[in-house]
């Protein structure tokens, strides 16, 4: 949400309630069926899996959270969200927390996800659209991943790729509602705990 | 009577990597007398990485073009599923009063959250039996593929069955072409993963090309930027990895459309495949 009233600072109830809040699903209410690990596509390249994070976040275990590589994995094909009895969008669950990591600034356990994302708005911050060449430019030369680049050669040849970036009037528009979005900022746990110490 | 003039938004690929879905679209609307009016100045709807950092932003950034068309008073016809998403998620979350005003207050207050979205594939179906096939599409194996974006969450994209959804098989079987049963409609092909963890687009783009080709298909259907770009641009290391042997043509559903209708594959930009479905369209005669 915008705007947050204070919350219970007791560590249990600070995650979960900042998840509740943001993603307005009920957290409780999940009883481990275990359905959303069982259909999630990436489950096996995760260190805990969806059902777990759902456990970590009912018992307020937040540093277990945002240190694992599930919140980053999560491509948020929304199968567990459509498949859960409880009715959890737990792909909704797993965005909040990346917009909590992204608020708290805390590291991603999948680095090159969060540069990926941070080039591709960076890119629509500038141009008001997306610019796949600079988008490729970006990640290259914060990762160092050049293998990316591979592709690059064969994709122009197809006359796919536009080098030169976009030129639209709705730029400026979209570089201030930056700006305007940022200022709105998300009550972080952490956030509000610091506010009630003062 | 439904309407014949629709807004338009290709979304940012459509002008890049996704150029034959736009060129394919604007000609089988045009052949089915269906006018396409472009956005005028159209912005990023920011999939799939604003939603990701910061909500506001992840509504507000759709929210401007849902306005564009609203004023334009017509329905938003949208070529690419993972716009298609956005835009619905932002027209569902600003059902939310506190949110439309501040999107407002961002966008502009004449905003009243009343554009209708629409797919392009719902178009089509929607005029299945109206649609004039002079080539059909003999003895053509079709997967469907729909991937994540277009059915869920389905209370939000109201979009067919999330599970088995039967939309685009029913439009193959109107251009003459077989759809197949398959288990990967819905399967996920490893979204925006490429760049970061190309070992999950791989994988998971292989097992569902590799059930297609054990079925049969001789191509799939997509009606999804991202998945066209994974399964068709990476078949070749898919391929690699895993010691197979696919050769699966992946077309946009308008592109298939187009050749039932009698377009030529020129005119379809059929050229701009990784792998080239020319060899195979040609063994069937249908190009």
């Amino acid at each position: 949400m915008v705007t947050g009233t204070p919350v219970t600072p007791s560590p249990v109830s600070d995650l979960r309630t900042f998840v509740e809040k943001q993603s307005h699903q009920r957290i409780l209410d999940c009883y481990q069926c275990g359905k959303c690990s069982a259909g999630c596509p990436i489950d096996y390249a995760m260190d805990l899996g969806p059902r777990q994070i759902m456990r970590l976040i009912q018992m307020g275990l937040k540093k277990e959270v945002m240190q694992s590589t599930t919140i980053w994995l999560c491509v948020s094909c929304e199968t567990c969200s459509s498949r859960c009895p409880a009715k959890i969008d737990i792909a909704k669950v797993m965005e909040s927390l990346r917009i909590l990591a992204t608020a708290e600034e805390s590291p991603a356990a999948e680095k090159r996800i969060d540069i990926f994302h941070r080039s591709f708005l960076g890119v629509v911050k500038r141009y008001g659209r997306a610019h796949e060449f600079s988008l490729s430019a970006a990640y290259v030369l914060r990762t160092g991943a050049f293998s990316n680049m591979a592709l690059v050669p064969k994709i122009v040849s197809k006359g796919k790729l536009a080098i030169m970036p976009p030129k639209v009037d709705g730029a400026s528009w979209v570089k201030s509602v930056y700006s305007k979005t940022k200022s709105m900022r998300t009550d972080t746990p952490t956030a509000v705990k610091l506010k009630g110490k003062h | 009577m439904t309407t014949n003039t629709y807004a338009y938004y290709p979304g940012c690929t459509l002008h890049a990597t996704a150029k034959e879905y736009d060129v394919s679209a604007r000609a089988v609307c045009e052949k089915l007398g269906i006018v396409l009016e472009e956005l005028k100045d159209w912005t990023c709807c920011g999939a799939s990485s604003a939603h990701t950092t910061n909500e506001m932003l992840a509504i507000a950034l759709p929210a401007r073009d849902l306005r564009t068309a609203e004023k334009m008073g017509k329905p938003l016809a949208v070529a690419c599923a993972l716009c298609f998403n956005r835009l619905k998620v932002t027209e569902h979350e600003l059902a939310d009063k506190s949110k439309l005003e501040a999107v407002k207050a961002m966008v502009g207050s004449d905003y009243a959250n009343t554009a209708e979205v629409v797919h392009l594939l719902q178009i089509l179906f929607d005029r299945r039996k109206s649609i004039p096939v002079t080539k059909p599409l003999k003895g053509l194996k079709v997967a469907s593929y729909y991937g994540c974006m277009l059915v869920r969450p389905h209370e939000i994209t109201q979009f067919d069955d999330p599970e088995n959804p039967q939309m685009m098989d029913k439009l193959m079987t109107t251009l003459g072409a077989q759809p197949l049963e398959w288990d990967f409609k819905t399967a996920c092909c490893g979204a925006s993963l490429p760049f970061t963890r190309l070992d999950i687009v791989l994988k998971l783009s292989h097992r569902l090309l590799a059930q297609a080709q054990q079925l049969g298909a001789d191509c799939l259907a997509v009606a999804c930027p991202m998945c066209q770009f994974n399964l068709d641009m990476y078949q070749e290391a898919i391929n690699q990895k895993f010691g197979d042997k696919i050769n699966l043509p992946i077309l946009y559903f308008t592109q298939l459309a187009g050749l039932a209708m009698g377009l030529s594959s020129h005119h379809l930009d059929m050229n701009k495949h990784f792998v080239d479905p020319m060899p195979m369209l040609g063994k069937k005669g249908l190009a």
